[in-house]
């Protein structure tokens, strides 16, 4: 039977479409020219131009702090609510702290912005960085406790059994079985809250204040009022280091399958 | 009975810090929204003291109807443009070789780890009257010189479907990768023709991953504001928008909450939809 050929078609021409804009944007970002209107010869004047735009490092520097620090306090929640929905599956109280784990997961980003905006004006906390990191632990706890919820599910429970029949303690048995065990989910979870923190901008858009710019509202003003050629350049290096990045993952996790095997 | 109430014990100190959490940064704040939105605003931009409904009421003023009927068609032609889209591709990478589907859905990944705003400015880009796509258009006779393809609603349904496509074809791929081929062949040999099988034998097949990719577009198009806000232009505006105006614009926050309960509740009734539909489906086979 002849197979219809229509479903390739429709997959090379969406892949055409998923690049053609990247691909205009990393040739420009190399163009001499200032309008988009045409190529006038390669030039890295872009990336000189961007190495003398101090409020772009300042941005970064803030993207980074607030990610690391949102990670790091996302994961120990996120860890325990996993731990609770999976180990009391049956109880109705976790039934509901799924409910509510699972919630910020569907809800329009603009929806938690407004409600974190409004929470923050009647309680009358000064917006900046530290109202970032609060909106920001919020939505990555969800994700890490959906990650490490996923690795905890295909876990063999004998294991820890195990350990507390040998008379491990609760604490040792937690240190030295499930946390090992937890590690890949733990490491998915982590690299998902750092890479969902440094790419926000809806919710940081609306609990930022004056001062606290981040990576991607930087990014957003210099769309709205700045230089194309310049968010060109920013933006090819943006890409080049998350390939890097994406790239070093792949290679630690190919190797830790390998040494374990 | 009394190690039963040290389990209940440990248990609750484990909910603890998500539950406090979450309450504090998730509930508390949705709350606070609908209080907000029946509050009346002070000129300072902060919220005055008593009650009112006049946020309320001021939802119906022809402008926000438009605004609203808008955000509602952009959603639904783009959820129905990526679904047309990603259905054949997850049937494509279903039937293909392991390693050929290993490539594929790595090149569908790929581009999306580029920056959401760095994805829509390359359609500003693109799209510019100074740009590649309307040079094309204009040199192959498609659209006149004069005729926009940025700052309208057109636009704001094509990068969403570029935004959100990836998020419908992993689903619907998963759910293919499931279903079982020899059915469609089956199908044929009973004297259906390719199309009929396909329709009424693989779509009814992968049934839950079309639901979760259609939520995985639907909610977040309707919650829109950056795409709007950079390709949309006056004519594109969708609620998001309105809602940002009145935060950042003319700091109205009880206009604000008013309008992010009429999203809110345009949320929920999909997935409320959903839920009712799935409920309904299983309770007859799990009499049977």
């Amino acid at each position: 039977m002849r197979r219809s050929r229509i479903p390739l078609f429709v997959t090379l021409a969406v892949l055409f479409f998923f690049y053609l804009p990247i691909l205009i944007l990393i040739v420009n970002s190399f163009n001499a020219s200032r309008f988009e209107t045409g190529w006038q010869g390669f030039s890295l004047i872009w990336y000189r131009r961007l190495l003398h735009e101090p409020e772009i490092w300042r941005a970064a520097k803030n993207s980074l702090l607030i990610a690391v620090s949102a990670t790091a306090v996302s994961l120990v929640i996120g860890t325990t609510a996993a731990v609770a929905i999976h180990r009391f599956a049956r109880s109705r109280l976790q039934r509901f702290h799924f409910g509510l784990v699972y919630a910020p997961l569907v809800v329009p980003e603009i929806l938690m912005g407004i409600s974190l905006l409004m929470l923050f004006v009647a309680a009358g906390v000064e917006l900046g960085l530290f109202t970032i990191f609060l909106a920001h632990v919020t939505f990555c706890l969800s994700f890490v406790a959906m990650t490490v919820l996923a690795r905890l599910q295909d876990f063999d429970e004998s294991v820890i059994e195990a350990a507390r029949d040998l008379g491990a303690s609760w604490w040792t048995t937690i240190r030295r079985v499930l946390l090992p065990m937890l590690l890949p989910g733990l490491i998915a979870g982590g690299l998902l809250a750092f890479t969902l923190s440094i790419d926000d901008f809806v919710i940081t858009f609306f609990v930022a204040g004056p001062g606290s710019t981040t990576l991607p509202i930087r990014v957003y003003s210099m769309i709205k009022f700045g230089s194309p050629p310049l968010i060109n350049a920013l933006s090819t290096i943006l890409l080049a280091l998350t390939f890097a990045a994406v790239a070093a993952s792949q290679r630690l996790s190919r190797k830790g399958t390998a040494d374990s095997k | 009975m009394r190690k039963e109430a040290t389990r209940k014990i440990r248990e609750i100190l484990v909910s603890l810090p998500s539950l406090f959490w979450l309450s504090l940064f998730f509930i508390i704040p949705t709350l606070f929204v609908f209080a907000i939105a029946l509050k009346p605003g002070n000129p300072y931009g902060g919220i005055g003291s008593g009650w009112t409904l006049d946020n309320l009421r001021a939802l119906a003023s022809p402008n926000y109807l438009a605004v609203a009927w808008r955000t509602l068609w952009i959603s639904a032609l783009s959820t129905v443009l990526c679904i047309v889209l990603a259905v054949p591709i997850g049937y494509y990478l279903a039937r293909v070789s392991t390693r050929s589907k290993g490539f594929f859905l790595m090149l569908i990944i790929v581009p999306f780890w580029t920056n959401f705003l760095i994805r829509i400015f390359a359609w500003k880009v693109l799209l510019h009257p100074e740009g590649a796509v309307k040079k094309i258009l204009v040199l192959t006779g498609l659209t006149g010189s004069q005729t926009s393809l940025l700052y309208n609603s057109g636009a704001v349904v094509l990068v969403t479907v570029y935004t959100f496509l990836p998020f419908t074809i992993l689903p619907i791929f998963a759910a293919a990768e499931k279903f079982n081929f020899e059915l469609l062949e089956a199908a044929r040999d009973l004297g259906a023709r390719r199309l009929q099988a396909f329709a009424k034998v693989f779509i009814p097949g992968i049934r839950r991953g079309l639901t979760t990719a259609v939520l995985f577009v639907l909610i977040p198009a309707l919650g829109s504001y950056v795409i709007p806000d950079i390709v949309g232009g006056p004519g594109g505006e969708m609620v998001g928008n309105k809602i940002a105006q009145r935060v950042f614009v003319d700091r109205n926050l009880p206009q604000a909450g008013a309008l992010s309960v009429v999203l809110i509740l345009t949320v929920l009734a999909p997935l409320i939809g959903v839920l009712v539909g799935q409920r309904k489906r299983e309770r007859p086979e799990s009499i049977l």
